[in-house]
């Protein structure tokens, strides 16, 4: 076609191939975000995948993570058949078995086991979107020894926001983008609510209105663009808080209006020593918690709307005890001298100046910036507000500040600044997600006390206890869940102990199980502390028997995962674009401070393996055993149709299903109703998600606004409309301390009552991290963390074909100062050394992080032979986990005792406690990071083997109709429009390329009619 | 070799980056590859994608690094690049078989494979780097604006824009007519003083990027008054507690 070398040629482009052949709507799970994706097929492969503009969760936006799915659902590690172990375990050695088979073994394992001592199966899971199903699953078995990946991930932040404010950060909760001031973050949050956060930091930083305080060790992601970095010192956040409440107090500057009327500061604590009920809330006969009414100087029920009440003095109760406002003992307490940013500045690593600065700030930003919204509302006593007052100040914190052991004290001391500033569901500041707030802490207790053969246990495996009373321990007071959650060990474990179940059932400590069952969760791997260690608890027998330690393991993953060759029975699950599955509102639902929202996923493609979702899986194996909720009246199946058929007709309670749109027969009910054989049908109708907007005057002050606690009573989510008072000083710890302190017919072991009287403090503390403390004499002088890469969440992404050519390997970040002192330069190898290990890595020096600490990417490297890739590949020769020098288990204490590396209230797993000291390698062991394992055998599998040259997509260019050169005229697009449109002149309102539409569009979703005639 | 349109339209299509919102997630690199791979200039071939040395062409790379100053304060700083379709394009006037080329309708330039070569002289004329040789083909990619999307009637409206600014998470990506000084982009552009990749090349680029904002003021709350305590603390709670007996708080 070149006719002169001269003349610029003209290729013919096709401006308007057709690129699908249908374009179907699901929800991402390349992360736990939960954003709805555009899957574009074209020849039943997957051509593009785009976000789902009208989602409420993304609005169309789709990170690296969602973007690289293709190569995840097409990736070489996928499992394509159920495989029984032949070798020993470890090995890799597998055979291929048929379904029939697979679900034969399980349930003769699974049923034996039922029959004799349910406890005896474990089953725990990792990332699980379907945690509802999941754990009632368990408890229709009949074990209590069922829980998922929060244990190890934030249960900190779940528990601590659940105990204070009946909400908590991400999922239950967020900040109000459009009209803070100033947002503080806590810790890496690269990972959860990944695109909400990175919009929310886009609007904030166009509309340039607010400042961004990002409180990190370490300046990459986020904290790059943050107005202010706070590089303190790992561990000590909490510290840092209590001395801004320290600031804030001595100042005055907090908000009493709010504190009167949605918290307990103004109830009365009993104060007498010794006593039984010493640090509890005075209450009347009918249990109500009293406070000081100053002008009658009686003690009336604090609910009385008339009361004045008194914020500190000592009151003589009718009885004649007496007691204290809990305010007054929060204010003596963060008052003392030694939480005065003069005190703790040097432990934190900030100047006191810097400290002062901030709250100067957060009281500027909350007081003199107060949004006002014209909005009228009505509160639960039935006072009606004109207006809508809010102090600006919103806040996010995530793993960086729960994987401490003292991240459960330190996620309360956060929540108490939030208070304390009145910015709790308030414009501007923090908001609920439905179906929070709820009660604090929410129903249920949890189950499991008693567990008899063939029989489910009475209520779900997680819950929320209210004292000692509802722990899970025997008579002697020791623990009846396998990994220990609900006993004295960690009596608040909402979220069990995922990090110790392996540990425990090989020492069988508390007891040995019989068969372990897990679903997508790398505890071979990078999920496991120890992993060495892990691995030995694996493959370890009894010397007399000749069977392992932990007798059975049934594993589901959709990938050949570090964890597969540890396990007797691989039941290989689907890819998240061939299943269904639904973000329940009885779980994590997608739900915005605006409204309720649920979800689900609906199989794109279809399987080319012998692959099945787990989920259908579980209910067939539910049904093959008998388990009360999954078979029917005269036996059989319940749920013949597998996950989509209970997601639709399942009840957990009458009216109430994993769905919440589109029930009742005609499918014109929301939250409750009968189930509707259409259901599914009309979410995928909808982009795969249902949306109900709150009327503006529901918006704000959840906890106290009667339309809204109206609504939440009717959408069954809270059990009246009597209003939710937030928990500053915590009656429910102090339950605990006063059980250590010899009171109530539960009380811990004589060994464990020191612990309980210390960390059960009913008002936020800070103590060192445990291993800090432990080793602070041995010369581990750094702090070793992890920060997610924002292209990577699941152990999966770092086998992702695109994702890893931008992370293949991870080194070791080291301050300039800190690597001089150690004699080490850039990309030298280093040995990072632990009490309780050393594992090999290469340094990258770098001056955006706290001198005091060292830090790399989380879960980048993996084991050799693992995830189809090569032996060379650099994730395993290069790359390498700190979680081989963490140990799950702490220093032994006086007496031999060793607790689990935890918080020692929710059992949290405490990453982010590792001290460590760099020594540089001598030049021989340099190139290769180390400890360094065999590689693991590959299974046998019909599957290709991985491609030298990926021409993905070669194949599915597509063309113009012959002929028509048709072009649309291009569009201008700009990012944040909305926001754009306020600061630069001439720019039209709208989103993206879409003028004269707000930005909230997907926020205000269509009214659903009801269907014409009973359904579509 | 081959020469630039002898006149170029008014037309200008290009991209305008925000320094100061992009947090480096990568999306927008992504997905562009998963778009292209399949588009005009399908695959974005990946040479040994589970192995050592995983390679792989992509139309848009994140940069990463950091800037620190003298007294050691550090700025880390996520600059994405791609091609920034030249007014004054080297990588045309060297391509000696006109496979490299500017389009008169919208100041796109794209290769044409069909008259590539793989001479990659083009490569070494760009001053930024932004071209990609696909080892496999033997023929050179590049970014296209997605010259496939952008006009492309067969997908709704709001989706004909280019990959990577359709999913960038942080709003922090633009595009539009750099051409009219009157478009939306040119006013943003304006407005936050946007500046264009190495001018002293004489390439005349039309993307430009945005400016990280001076962090030292971002925003008036910095200027809060320092604290005052409203009774002397030095000694604890006692004199501020005192203040306190008479306040009375309603529920």
């Amino acid at each position: 076609m070149v006719t002169s070398p001269f003349e610029t040629p003209q290729e013919h482009v096709d401006t308007s191939p057709e690129v699908a052949d249908d374009v179907k709507q699901t929800t991402c799970y390349m992360c736990a975000c939960r954003c709805g994706i555009n899957v574009y097929l074209k020849d039943d492969k997957v051509r593009y995948i785009e976000g789902n503009p009208d989602h409420p969760v993304n609005k169309g936006i789709l990170c690296a993570k969602g973007s690289a799915g293709i190569m995840q659902h097409n990736s070489p590690a996928r499992l394509s058949k159920p495989l029984l172990r032949v070798g020993e375990r470890g090995a890799g050695e597998f055979k291929e078995i048929e379904w029939e088979e697979a679900l034969g073994l399980a349930t003769e394992w699974l049923g034996e086991v039922r029959a004799r001592d349910p406890r005896k199966f474990a089953f725990f899971t990792g990332r699980d979107q379907s945690q509802s199903l999941t754990g009632w699953w368990a408890a229709q078995y009949g074990t209590p020894n069922f829980a998922a990946h929060g244990g190890f991930c934030s249960v900190n932040m779940a528990a601590a926001g659940l105990y204070t404010i009946g909400g908590s950060f991400w999922e239950f909760g967020e900040p109000d983008w459009d009209h803070t001031r100033y947002f503080m973050l806590f810790g890496v949050a690269e990972d959860h609510d990944s695109n909400p956060i990175k919009a929310g930091l886009g609007k904030l930083k166009t509309l340039g209105q607010a400042k961004f305080v990002s409180v990190n060790p370490v300046k990459t992601g986020y904290s790059a663009i943050a107005d202010e970095w706070i590089g303190l010192r790992p561990g000590t956040d909490g510290l840092f808080v209590m001395a801004l409440i320290h600031e804030l107090l001595k100042a005055e500057k907090i908000d009493w209006d709010f504190l009167g009327r949605y918290t307990n500061a103004t109830w009365l604590v009993i104060d007498d020593p010794g006593a039984e009920d010493d640090g509890l809330f005075a209450r009347d006969s009918e249990g109500a918690a009293l406070c000081w009414d100053a002008q009658k100087q009686a003690a009336v029920p604090a609910k009385d709307i008339g009361a004045g009440a008194a914020v500190v003095g000592r009151f003589t109760l009718p009885d004649g005890r007496q007691a204290v406002p809990s305010f007054e003992l929060l204010a003596k307490r963060y008052l003392e001298p030694g939480y005065a940013p003069e005190a703790v500045a040097e432990q934190i690593g900030l100047p006191v100046e810097t400290i002062k600065r901030i709250a100067a700030e957060l009281a500027e930003a909350a007081f003199e910036k107060e949004i006002v919204l014209d909005i009228p509302w009505t509160d639960w006593a039935g006072r009606r507000h004109e207006r809508m007052v809010g102090r600006p100040v919103s806040m996010h914190a995530m793993r960086g500040i729960s994987a401490h052991s003292n991240g459960f004290h330190t996620c309360r001391a956060i929540h108490l600044l939030q208070v304390l500033l009145g910015s709790i569901d308030c414009p501007g500041g923090f908001g609920y997600k439905a179906p929070f707030p709820k009660l604090i802490p929410p129903s249920p207790l949890p189950a499991g006390k008693s567990v008899a053969p063939n029989t489910a246990i009475a209520g779900m495996p997680l819950g929320f206890p209210l004292g000692p009373d509802d722990l899970l321990v025997d008579g002697e007071g020791q623990p009846l869940r396998l990994d220990k959650a609900y006993s004295w060990d960690f009596p608040l474990a909402a979220h069990g102990l995922m990090h110790m179940v392996i540990h425990n059932a090989w020492a069988g400590d508390p007891y040995p199980v019989d068969v372990l069952m897990m679903y997508m969760a790398n505890m071979g791997w990078n999920s496991s502390m120890n992993v060495q260690g892990t691995l030995g608890y694996l493959t370890d027998k009894d010397p007399e028997t000749g069977d392992y330690k932990i007798p059975k393991i049934i594993y589901s993953d959709a990938y050949y995962s570090e964890m597969v060759p540890y396990a007797d029975l691989i039941l290989p699950d689907t890819t998240y674009l061939e299943r269904w599955d639904c973000i329940s509102l009885l779980d994590r639902p997608i739900s915005s401070a605006h409204g309720p929202g649920d979800a689900i996923r609906q199989p794109v493609c279809k399987p080319d393996r012998d692959v099945r979702p787990f989920q259908d899986v579980l209910i067939d194996l539910g049904a093959r055993l008998g388990l009360p909720g999954l078979t029917a009246e005269g036996g059989g199946a319940k749920y013949p149709g597998g996950y989509a058929d209970y997601i639709v007709n399942h009840e957990r309670s009458p009216g109430i299903g994993p769905l919440a749109g589109w029930r009742g027969a005609e499918g014109d009910q929301q939250g409750t109703g009968a189930p509707n054989p259409d259901q599914l049908q009309r979410y995928i109708e909808n982009g795969c998600f249902w949306t109900h907007k709150l009327e503006p005057s529901q918006l704000y002050f959840k906890h106290s606004n009667r339309d809204y606690l109206a609504f939440a009573k009717q959408m069954g989510w809270i059990p009246s409309e009597e209003p939710i008072t937030m928990q500053l000083y915590s009656e429910i710890l102090q339950k605990f301390r006063l059980a250590a302190r010899g009171h109530g017919k539960n009380q811990p072991p004589e060994a464990q009552r020191a612990r309980i009287e210390a960390y059960f403090d009913p008002l936020p503390i800070w103590y060192a991290p445990f291993e800090e403390a432990a080793v602070a004499d041995e010369g581990y002088d750094l702090h070793a963390i992890t920060q997610r890469p924002m292209h990577m969440y699941h152990s999966w992404g770092s086998q992702n074909a695109w994702l890893r050519q931008i992370t293949a390997r991870n080194r070791l970040f080291v301050h300039p100062e800190t690597a001089a002192k150690h004699g080490i330069e850039d990309d030298d190898w280093v040995w990072v050394i632990s009490h309780h290990g050393r594992v090999k890595g290469q340094v990258r020096v770098m001056y955006g992080v706290n001198p005091e600490t060292v830090w790399t990417w989380n879960a980048i490297g993996k084991r050799r032979g693992a995830w189809a890739l090569d032996k060379d590949a650099p994730e395993s020769n290069k790359g390498f986990l700190l979680n081989h020098i963490i140990s799950e288990l702490l220093p032994a204490r006086e007496g031999g005792t060793r607790y689990s590396n935890s918080d020692p209230v929710t059992g949290q797993a405490a990453w982010y406690d590792l001290r460590v000291r760099l020594e540089r390698c001598e030049p021989a062991e340099n190139g290769a990071t180390e400890p360094f394992f065999d590689p693991v055998k590959t299974p046998p599998s019909a599957r290709p083997k991985q491609p030298a040259v990926l021409r993905y997509g070669a194949d599915l260019k597509g063309q113009g109709a012959p002929g028509a050169d048709r072009q649309a005229p291009a569009q201008e697009w700009i990012g944040n429009r909305h926001e754009v449109a306020r600061t630069v002149p001439g720019v039209a309102d709208g989103r993206g390329n879409q003028k004269g539409k707000v930005a909230t569009l997907a926020e205000t979703p269509p009214k659903v009619e009801p269907p014409a005639e009973g359904g579509v | 070799m081959t020469s630039l349109p002898s006149q170029s339209g008014p037309v200008k299509l290009g991209l305008v980056i925000d320094l100061d919102i992009c947090v480096g997630c990568h999306a927008c690199a992504v997905n562009c590859k998963e778009w292209n791979t399949s588009g005009h200039s399908a695959p974005l071939t990946d040479t040994d994608p589970y192995g050592a040395d995983p390679t792989g062409v992509w139309f848009n790379r994140i940069h990463t690094f950091e800037v620190v100053s003298d007294d050691g304060d550090s700025r880390t700083v996520h600059f994405p690049k791609s091609c920034l379709h030249c007014e004054d394009a080297p990588c045309v006037t060297v391509c000696p078989t006109g496979a490299s080329y500017k389009r008169e309708d919208d100041g796109i330039v794209l290769v044409n494979a069909e008259a590539c070569i793989g001479c990659k002289l083009c490569s070494w004329a760009c001053p930024y780097g932004a071209r990609e040789y696909d080892e496999d083909a033997g023929v050179m990619k590049k970014c296209t604006l997605c010259v496939d999307k952008i006009y492309n009637e067969n997908l709704p409206e709001r989706s004909r824009v280019p990959a990577c600014v359709s999913t960038c998470p942080a709003g922090a990506r633009h595009f539009g007519d750099l051409g009219d000084p009157e478009s939306e982009v040119s006013l943003l552009v304006a407005a936050r003083e946007g500046y264009e990749l190495m001018p002293e090349q004489g390439c005349a680029p039309v993307n430009r990027y945005l400016p990280p904002r001076s962090k030292a003021n971002p925003a008036e709350v910095e200027r809060a008054a320092p604290l005052v305590a409203t009774a002397e603390t030095a000694d604890g709670s006692a004199g501020l507690l005192a203040r306190w007996v008479d306040r009375m708080l309603t529920r």
